[in-house]
Order: C-alpha cells, then sequence, then structure tokens
C-alpha cells in the first residue's frame, strides 16, 4: 500500500511540475491541484497505512484497544484539504480577472508591473 | 496564564470582525487603530512576563503538549510581536489618511487586522502544523490586500505573488508530513528531541532542505526572491508598508527556529547553503535595486539585500551572530515600513514614485526630507543610527570567526546601499521637480497630514532611540540569542510546565 502510494505521489508530481513549468497561468494552476493532492497524500501516507483498522474506543474503554489506524494525519490532511481549497478558489478568480484585465493568460506576456522598458 | 499568550491573536481577530460589520461607515478605520493600540498593549504585557519569568507556554483546551495546541513565547517571539504591534499600529494610523473609501467598503481594514494575527500567530506557536495554518491566514489576506482596488499592475503582480508563494507552501506542508513520518510529533519542542534519534540523520537532512526552501521563498532569498520586486511596488502604500516590514519577516523567523531549535543536526551542512544563500541576496539584492528607478522599486529590492544579513546571522552561528540577527529583525522591520510610507507621502506631493518625473522635495518639504534621511541612512548603517549597530554586530561575529569574505560583502553592500539612498535623495529631493510642480506639505488636508506624518516621526524616533542607546536592546538581543542557542529552557517550558 505504502509503495503503491509513493508511487502515486511520484507520478502526481511529476505531471504537476510538467503542467507548472508551462507559460499558461491556467495550466500552472491545475498543477497546483495536482501537487497539493501530492503532498496531502505524502503527510497521509507518513502516517502509516492500514486497513479496516478504525480508531475507535470501545464502550467502557478510555483509550482504543490494540493496533488503530492513526487519526492525526487525516485530520491534517483534511485541514490542508479545505485550506488548498480556499486558495485554489482564490487563485482561479485571479486567473480570470488577469484574463479580464490583461487580455492574456501567458506568463512572459505579463509585464505590466516590471515593463521591459524601463530605461529613459 | 494562558490568556496573556492568547490576546496578541485574539485582538486583531475581534477587530477585524468589527472593522468588517463597520466596513461603510467611518468609525470602521477607528476601530482598527483601536484594535491596534490594544494589540500593542496585550504585547507588552507579554513581553514583561517573558522578561521576568523566561519562556512562557500555554497549552489551548488544556491537553498537554504534545497532544494540544501550543502557544509559547520566548524572548524572540515576544520582541517580534511587540515590533509587530508597533507597526500595526503606525501603518493603522497612516492607513487613516492613506486608504479611500472604496478600499475600505472592500474590507481594508479587515483584511489588514487578519493579516496581523496571522502573523502574530505565526511568532507564538509553538506547534509546526499550525504554523502551516498561520501562514495560510497570513497568505489568504496578504492576497487580498495585495490586489485590493483592482488596477492592471495590481492583478500582474498579484499572479507572480500568489504563483510562487503557493508552491512555497505545498513544499512546506510535504515537509511537514514527512517529518512527522519520521519523527511521530509536530510540537516543535518535542520535533528538537526527537530530530535526535532519528536513525537516518541523512533523510532529515532532505527535510531541512525542503523547509529552508519552503521558508526561503517567504523570506524572498537568493535565488527565490522574484515574487518580491514583482508585487510590492504595486499595492496601497500602507499595504507595501505592512507587507515590506512583515511579511518577509516572518520567514526568517521561521528559518531562525527552526535551524537552532530543530534542524541543528547537521550545522557543517546546512549552514553553510545559508552562507552563500546569505552572500547571494545580499549582493543581488542591491545590484537589483541599482538598476531601478521607482521609488518603491528601490525599496523592495533592498529588502531582499538585507534580508540577506538576517539570514547572515543565522548562518555564521555563533552566540554573537544571533544576537545580530535578532537586533537586525528589530531595527529592519521599523525602518523599512518607515520608509515605504515616506514613498507614500513623496507620492502624494509629487504625483508619482518614479524618479524620472518628480523632484524639489527638499526644497519645499525640508521635514519630510529629515525624516527620510534617518530610516534611509540608518538602512545603510550610518552611525549613530540603528542599522550601524545591527551591522557592527554582525561584521564583528564574522570578522572573529575569520571569515573575512563574507564580513567584507557586508560591508561592501553597506556601502552600495548608501548609493541607492543617495539616488533616491538626489532624484526626489534635491533635483526640481521637471514639471515645475514645487511640491508642498501643506497642500495636503490638515486632516490627512497629521495621520501621514506621525507614524512616520514615530518609526525614526524609535529608529534614533535605538541608535543613541543601543546597549539595553543589544543585551535584550544576547538573552534572546541565549535562549535559542540553549532551547533547554524552550523545550521544558513547552513539555515540562502544562497549566
Amino acid at each position: 500500500m505504502e509503495v503503491m502510494l509513493a508511487v502515486l505521489v511520484g507520478v502526481l508530481v511529476a505531471a504537476a511540475v510538467y503542467l507548472m513549468l508551462a507559460q499558461n497561468v491556467l495550466r500552472f494552476l491545475f498543477g497546483l491541484i495536482l501537487i497539493s493532492n501530492a503532498a496531502n497524500l505524502t503527510i497521509f501516507a507518513a502516517g502509516r497505512v492500514s486497513t479496516g483498522q478504525p480508531p475507535l474506543i470501545p464502550e467502557g474503554a478510555d483509550a482504543p484497544i490494540g493496533f488503530v489506524a492513526n487519526a492525526l494525519p487525516q485530520a491534517l490532511v483534511l485541514t490542508a484539504i479545505v485550506i488548498g481549497f480556499g486558495l485554489f478558489a482564490f487563485a482561479l478568480v485571479l486567473a480570470f480577472r488577469a484574463y479580464e484585465a490583461l487580455g492574456t493568460l501567458n506568463s512572459d506576456e505579463m509585464r505590466v508591473a516590471e515593463p521591459m522598458e524601463d530605461r529613459p | 496564564m494562558s490568556w496573556l499568550l492568547a490576546f496578541p491573536i485574539i485582538i486583531p481577530f475581534a477587530t477585524a470582525v468589527i472593522a468588517f460589520l463597520n466596513r461603510d461607515k467611518p468609525t470602521g478605520r477607528w476601530w482598527s487603530v483601536l484594535g491596534s493600540l490594544l494589540l500593542l498593549l496585550a504585547s507588552g504585557a507579554l513581553m514583561v512576563r517573558v522578561l521576568q519569568e523566561g519562556v512562557v507556554a500555554a497549552q489551548m483546551g488544556q491537553w498537554a503538549a504534545p497532544f494540544g495546541i501550543t502557544l509559547v513565547a520566548d524572548l524572540l517571539s515576544a520582541v517580534m510581536v511587540v515590533i509587530t504591534a508597533i507597526t500595526g499600529l503606525a501603518v493603522a494610523v497612516y492607513a487613516l489618511a492613506d486608504i479611500d473609501t472604496a478600499k475600505e467598503k472592500l474590507g481594508y481594514h479587515a483584511l489588514f487586522q487578519v493579516l496581523i494575527a496571522g502573523v502574530v500567530g505565526a511568532f507564538l506557536t509553538g506547534d509546526l502544523f499550525n504554523l502551516y495554518v498561520w501562514f495560510e491566514v497570513m497568505l489568504i489576506s496578504s492576497f487580498g490586500l495585495l490586489i485590493l482596488g483592482g488596477s492592471r499592475e495590481q492583478i500582474d503582480g498579484g499572479i507572480k505573488y500568489v504563483a510562487l508563494n503557493l508552491v512555497s507552501t505545498i513544499l512546506f506542508l510535504s515537509g511537514v508530513g514527512l517529518l512527522y513520518g519520521m519523527t511521530g510529533t509536530l510540537n516543535m519542542a518535542d520535533l528538537s528531541l526527537a530530530v535526535e534519534e532519528v536513525e537516518n540523520q541523512g533523510l532529515l537532512t532532505v527535510i531541512a532542505v525542503m523547509f529552508m526552501v519552503a521558508f526561503g521563498v517567504k523570506a524572498a532569498v537568493f535565488p527565490l526572491f522574484f515574487w518580491l520586486p514583482a508585487s510590492y511596488h504595486t499595492p496601497a502604500f500602507s499595504v507595501s508598508a505592512v507587507f515590506a516590514g512583515l511579511l518577509t519577516k516572518v520567514g526568517v523567523y521561521a528559518l531562525i527556529r527552526m535551524f537552532t531549535l530543530v534542524f541543528d543536526h547537521d550545522i557543517g551542512f546546512t549552514h553553510t547553503i545559508l552562507l552563500w544563500v546569505a552572500g547571494f541576496t545580499m549582493v543581488t539584492g542591491v545590484l537589483g535595486a541599482a538598476a531601478q528607478q521607482d521609488f518603491r522599486k528601490i525599496l523592495s529590492f533592498h529588502i531582499v539585500s538585507q534580508i540577506g544579513y538576517m539570514i547572515l546571522g543565522l548562518a555564521l552561528y555563533t552566540p554573537l551572530a544571533i544576537v545580530g540577527a535578532v537586533f537586525y529583525l528589530v531595527h529592519h522591520i521599523v525602518v523599512k515600513a518607515n520608509l515605504f510610507l515616506v514613498a507614500g507621502v513623496a507620492q502624494r506631493l509629487t504625483g508619482s514614485t518614479d524618479l524620472r518625473r518628480i523632484g524639489g522635495l527638499y526644497k519645499s518639504a525640508p521635514f519630510l526630507g529629515f525624516l527620510f534621511l534617518i530610516p534611509a541612512f540608518s538602512l545603510a548603517g550610518f552611525p549613530p543610527l540603528s542599522g550601524f549597530w545591527a551591522k557592527y554586530l554582525l561584521v564583528k561575529a564574522a570578522l572573529d570567526i575569520d571569515a573575512w569574505f563574507i564580513a567584507f560583502v557586508a560591508l561592501a553592500v553597506g556601502l552600495l546601499t548608501i548609493f541607492s539612498m543617495t539616488k533616491i535623495w538626489g532624484e526626489a529631493f534635491w533635483k526640481p521637480h521637471p514639471d515645475g510642480v514645487e511640491p508642498k506639505l501643506n497642500k495636503i488636508d490638515r486632516a490627512d497630514l497629521w495621520p501621514l506624518l506621525l507614524p512616520i516621526a514615530g518609526l525614526a524616533t524609535l529608529t534614533v532611540i535605538i541608535g543613541l542607546s543601543p546597549e539595553p536592546f543589544v543585551q535584550f538581543a544576547e538573552r534572546a540569542s541565549d535562549q535559542l542557542l540553549n532551547p533547554q529552557a524552550y523545550v521544558a517550558a513547552v513539555l515540562g510546565g502544562a497549566s
């Protein structure tokens, strides 16, 4: 299971880097989604993966009995997904506004803030 | 006890809510000033407590560390919170005149207070995942502030700022995940013990480098700083000032914290990289500034170059060098925020920040010229201002361990800084205005004039005070450095003293 997750993370990161190296801002953002999911899977896998052992405490006991799945990484991933979702929504709207205001999504042509001819 | 640590975070959040509800009314901005004032009092109280009792820690919800959420303040955190509050107050007052009602209606004051809350949270948290969350709080509000108003330059700069900062965020998150996988804890005090028991120290170094890159983007070090000069000259002046003062310094703080507390296992490797990074950051920043012709762009590149000095202090990793880094951090926040505020007034008076199109400020507004010279000379390191002592400590630390070359670089960059500052002085203040306009201070509304000049004068006074009586500040930095290099007290306060 860990091996599969590791390979999956690798593939996601590779695809993400490929997309993020593109000049198009939208492609960059798609790459960002992939790589943020890869980061989430990394956290999940780092917490050790198990199957069929929910971290539940039986009635009457104070602590879980025997081996149970690690719940903390899942809480972390959940937080990270929510935050990532918010940031991505913002970035998407920003890209849309950029297309409206600048008329392009090609990052090479975005030189309004830093014009090429900066000399008199 | 725990409230003392929680107040500096709660106050800006509460202020943000009130300011947001009052965003249509003129009272909204005064709530922001009041909240900043309260934050200053709360941070002062925290500082007094930390000075008296050493490291203060609190467990939120009474869950004992390392399981609960820890807030912890040592001297470095406490002084950073105090200086954040001072900068926050200065900028909140400045914003009374700088931010128009259209931006207020969009929620400027609320975003500003959330930004302050994020910065303070990042300084006070004792938990790595929480640090990530505070970074995000800071980031999302800074996105909002950066593009508030929505001009073409802002959108353009915003895209670059957002893109590179999101990449850094994801790197940070992956690093957090991997570090958790190796040690089983995310509490920073607990981590500093747990990393010693990790079998594969090589992997730990890899993770350390991931953190270095992630925080390096935030701190704007070479070669990761390109988002900063692309965006910092675009938003409103008060936004530029608070960004310039605080945001990159959170990255520097995180670097100092992680690379003294957790990643001190392979200093020969990690801190050598940091030393190279520091040198290149200083040089590229100052050379970039020399090529610019815009008031704010020059200042933006100088942020980069000054970050190099702070990283230099961390990289040398001797007690005196850390003293220098702490002193530099405090001095730099005050000076840099102030310079951006001066740039705002200069733009008001002359109509532009492009140095080729403005001038004549000295003749008609000599008081502003005087106020500019204090932070500008301090930045360049003229005695007796605060920057001189900061640079003196760092160069002395470098010479003490025979690092002649980096000491030379630090001094040469100081010289080039003077060049940039005299360029601004000569172009904006000395030469006559090319359009024959005579910029006069009393052209500004009386109601606008004092909110613009009061924060500048206040921060300049602080610079002079630090410069004229550096001894208590250096002694304080020595104690802070001692705590950083001997983290036993920090660890004991977090893990031992659950309260």
